[in-house]
């Protein structure tokens, strides 16, 4: 043996802290595809991805975009197919909403619709502002975010924002230990924790991919445009058309909601005028009985 | 000793060793009733930290706060408690500077009410958070933007400026303690002989005791009206009916001397009893003590009026709503109540001259106290259910707030534990300051002895 071999050997023993070769070895297959054997004692994990790194680049979000959703009341037929992609996507409970579509009627004269409600994700948010910890923010592409490994659970910013867009995990989530140990991923706010806050995230994990939110790629009646105001382009969820956001704004007499609060929401509405299907109202409120664990 | 008579005002003459045998006071200390009282808060505390660990366990969900309420009976508590403990500043540093010199023996109580409900405070808000394992973030992690951080430190200077404006008027009196309570427990003289900082009543050290007091009281003034004005902003600083108004910062600040004073008359009752204090606390001071409450009612008075009549002449969308909940709907029994109980006739009342008399205003002064808390809660609770956009898919309880017991034992261990500090406090130190009692009533032999 050689003395390159033996300093070999020396580093990776000092590698492997101590434990003792036994001679044995196992057959693994690499990335390339060649069939290797290595000792049992130099195995590592391979390093996942660090809690710090993804909430540095979460917090720092997509240089050059400045996301915006224009939602289409007029299309709206209150199928909730956004609501149950959303839940599913963040698990979520029924009653916890990071999309709520409501039942409005603005005056007894007028037509009663249905309205889908995410975050706003306002480009003067009065919920980072109130944040004691920095643990909600907005980021440099529009979209205000949570970090749940940060929130104190105080509940300022669900005071003061003004369109009920937050909602707070009362409870323990129902996790196995397994789903519960997860990395948490703030542009997914997944796994939810106990005493703190999640709300609407523009589903910037998506985003990241290159793909739609989740609500917006739901719904089966072309409701949400989502797009770039830096492109100044909307990509309809359902028929994939793409238009100018400016044009879609301007043509429909679109309009953002509570404007004299000066908030400035980043999601846009178009009336809800010229429908040809039936409004049918349902329960406001979710059956009690469901949730008798809500109750202690 | 003999027991202090019960003549009217100062007009016997006592002399300074009388004055200090009546006011030592701490003999009284280990009475039956006294044990009762004291195992009998321990229990609420206890029962209080059981239904607490519960919270932490299973999480804020035990309580009856939800997505659409999510701030309740805590939030309500801890903005009466900064509201008593504003107390403290308004009778040492506020009548104090005024010259206002009937209220001498009355400072300590403020004082120790003050200590109490500042710290209560700062426990009821990290009852009310949702992790309150990262409350250390806030000085990690603080943005000075948020009023959070103004309250967390403003809170915390409040304790510390209070425990200072507590203790150092005290010196005197614990080197008085220090050389009569011979026959204290051993740890009881250890501590007088420690807090006592080695007074020996030389001219410079009252010099500099006096003018430390002094600096004090007019510290304390900036930072009592910053803690209450702050408090008042975390609501203010949202854009809801029935927080957003300009005039929160004195409309609390008023309602705090309201809860401050009646808090002191009930104390006053209590220790004039317990420690046969007539010769000290008197009718006058009965007498001025509720003129003072009457005074700051009527400015709290003058502020609801601002309050409510403004929006409800214009009755906007929202303010209407809550208006409506308010004055006619859910809530007016507990508004009516509270405007009625607590403030409107306590007002008319205390104007007569019978009423001003010990026993009468002690139950005047448990109304006002109690309606204090009601209204924190009134202000805190109902406007949350008037957001911009309808509550729905959610279960229908989400719409209405009433408290768990879980909620209501940990409030009441808070106050269990503010009525437990004093409780404490008064059983090894005099509840009226012995050496300002004394040069009020123009001894000054103490304050004469020459190192």
């Amino acid at each position: 043996m050689g003395a390159g071999a033996i300093a070999g050997a020396s580093i990776l023993n000092s590698c492997s802290s101590g434990a003792e070769s036994t001679g044995e070895k196992i057959k693994l297959l690499t990335a390339t595809g060649e069939l290797v054997e290595v000792d049992p004692t130099q195995i590592k994990k391979v390093r996942k991805e660090k809690l710090s790194e993804l909430q540095e680049r979460g917090r720092e979000g997509l240089a050059g975009h400045h996301w915006t959703m224009v939602i289409d009341l007029s299309k709206c037929k209150n199928a909730r197919k956004c609501m149950e992609a959303c839940q599913g996507a963040h698990e979520l409970l029924p009653y916890q909403h990071h999309i709520n579509v409501l039942q409005m009627q603005d005056s007894k004269a007028t037509a009663p619709y249905y309205m889908p409600k995410p975050c706003f994700h306002c480009d003067n948010p009065p919920c980072t502002k109130v944040c004691p910890v920095n643990a909600t923010f907005k980021r440099q592409d529009g979209i205000v975010l949570i970090d749940n490994e940060r929130c104190i659970g105080c509940r300022f910013c669900v005071a003061a924002c003004p369109y009920s867009a937050r909602i707070f995990q009362w409870f323990q989530p129902d996790y196995t230990e397994e789903e519960k140990s997860r990395i948490y991923d703030i542009e997914l706010n997944v796994p939810q924790k106990k005493g703190t806050i999640s709300k609407c995230l523009f589903s910037a994990d998506r985003l990241r991919k290159g793909e739609l939110p989740y609500c917006v790629s739901a719904c089966p009646n072309g409701v949400y445009w989502f797009g770039d105001k830096m492109e100044d382009a909307v990509t309809n969820g359902t028929s994939k058309e793409t238009r100018k956001f400016s044009e879609l704004i301007k043509e429909n007499a679109g309009y953002t909601y509570f404007e004299d609060l000066g908030t400035k929401p980043q999601v846009y509405y178009l009336p809800p005028k010229n429908r040809t299907f039936e409004y049918e109202p349902v329960d406001k409120f979710l059956d009690k009985d469901k949730y008798p664990e809500d109750r202690s | 000793m003999s027991a202090p008579s019960n003549s009217t005002a100062k007009t016997g003459r006592k002399s300074f060793e009388q004055i200090r045998e009546d006011l030592i006071g701490t003999n009284l200390n280990n009475t039956f009733w006294n044990q009762v009282w004291i195992r009998f808060l321990i229990v609420l505390i206890v029962l209080g930290t059981v239904a607490y660990g519960h919270q932490l366990v299973t999480g804020l969900g035990v309580t009856a706060m939800r997505d659409y309420s999510s701030w309740g009976l805590y939030i309500a508590s801890f903005v009466f408690w900064v509201a008593v403990s504003l107390v403290g500043s308004l009778i040492s540093a506020i009548l104090k500077l005024l010259n206002q010199n009937w209220s001498t023996p009355l400072s300590r109580i403020a004082e120790l009410i003050a200590l109490g409900a500042i710290t209560m405070a700062a426990a009821s808000i990290v009852i009310d958070m949702g992790r309150p394992d990262r409350v250390l973030n806030i000085p990690l992690h603080g943005r000075i933007q948020s009023p959070i951080v103004w309250d967390f430190f403003v809170v915390n200077t409040y304790l510390v400026i209070s425990i200072i404006l507590l203790y150092l008027p005290m010196i005197p009196d614990i080197a008085i303690l220090r050389d009569r309570m011979t026959e204290a427990p051993k740890w009881q003289r250890k501590l007088y002989q420690v807090l006592s900082l080695g007074w020996q009543g030389t001219k410079e050290q009252w010099r500099l005791l006096k003018k430390s007091i002094r600096i004090m009281i007019i510290l304390i003034l900036p930072v009592a009206f910053s803690i209450h004005t702050v408090t008042s902003w975390l609501f203010a600083v949202n854009s809801r009916t029935g927080w957003h108004s300009t005039i929160f910062g004195p409309y609390f600040v008023a309602g705090a001397f309201v809860a401050g004073s009646a808090a002191v008359i009930i104390a006053m009752y209590v220790f004039r009893k317990r420690q046969k204090l007539q010769d000290y606390l008197t009718d006058y001071h009965f007498d001025m003590m509720n003129k003072l409450l009457v005074l700051t009612l009527l400015l709290y008075l003058y502020f609801n009026i601002n309050e409510y009549l403004v929006p409800g002449y214009t009755w906007q969308r929202l303010d209407g709503a809550h208006l409506q909940e308010l004055l006619l709907g859910h809530e007016a029994p507990l508004f009516w109540s509270t405007q009625i109980f607590g403030m409107i006739l306590p007002i008319i009342l205390l104007l007569f001259k019978k009423m001003r008399k010990p026993l009468p205003s002690l139950i005047i002064a448990l109304f006002v106290l109690a309606g204090a808390w009601v209204k924190r809660f009134i202000i805190v609770v109902p406007t949350q259910f008037h957001p911009q956009f309808p509550i729905q898919n959610v279960p229908e309880h989400f719409t209405h707030y009433i408290p768990t017991y879980t909620e209501l034992a940990v409030t009441m261990a808070t106050l269990a534990g503010a009525l437990l500090i004093i409780t404490m406090l008064v059983r090894i130190f005099p509840v009226i300051p012995i050496w300002e009692e004394a040069h009020d009533r123009g001894i000054h032999k103490i304050f004469e002895a020459e190192k």
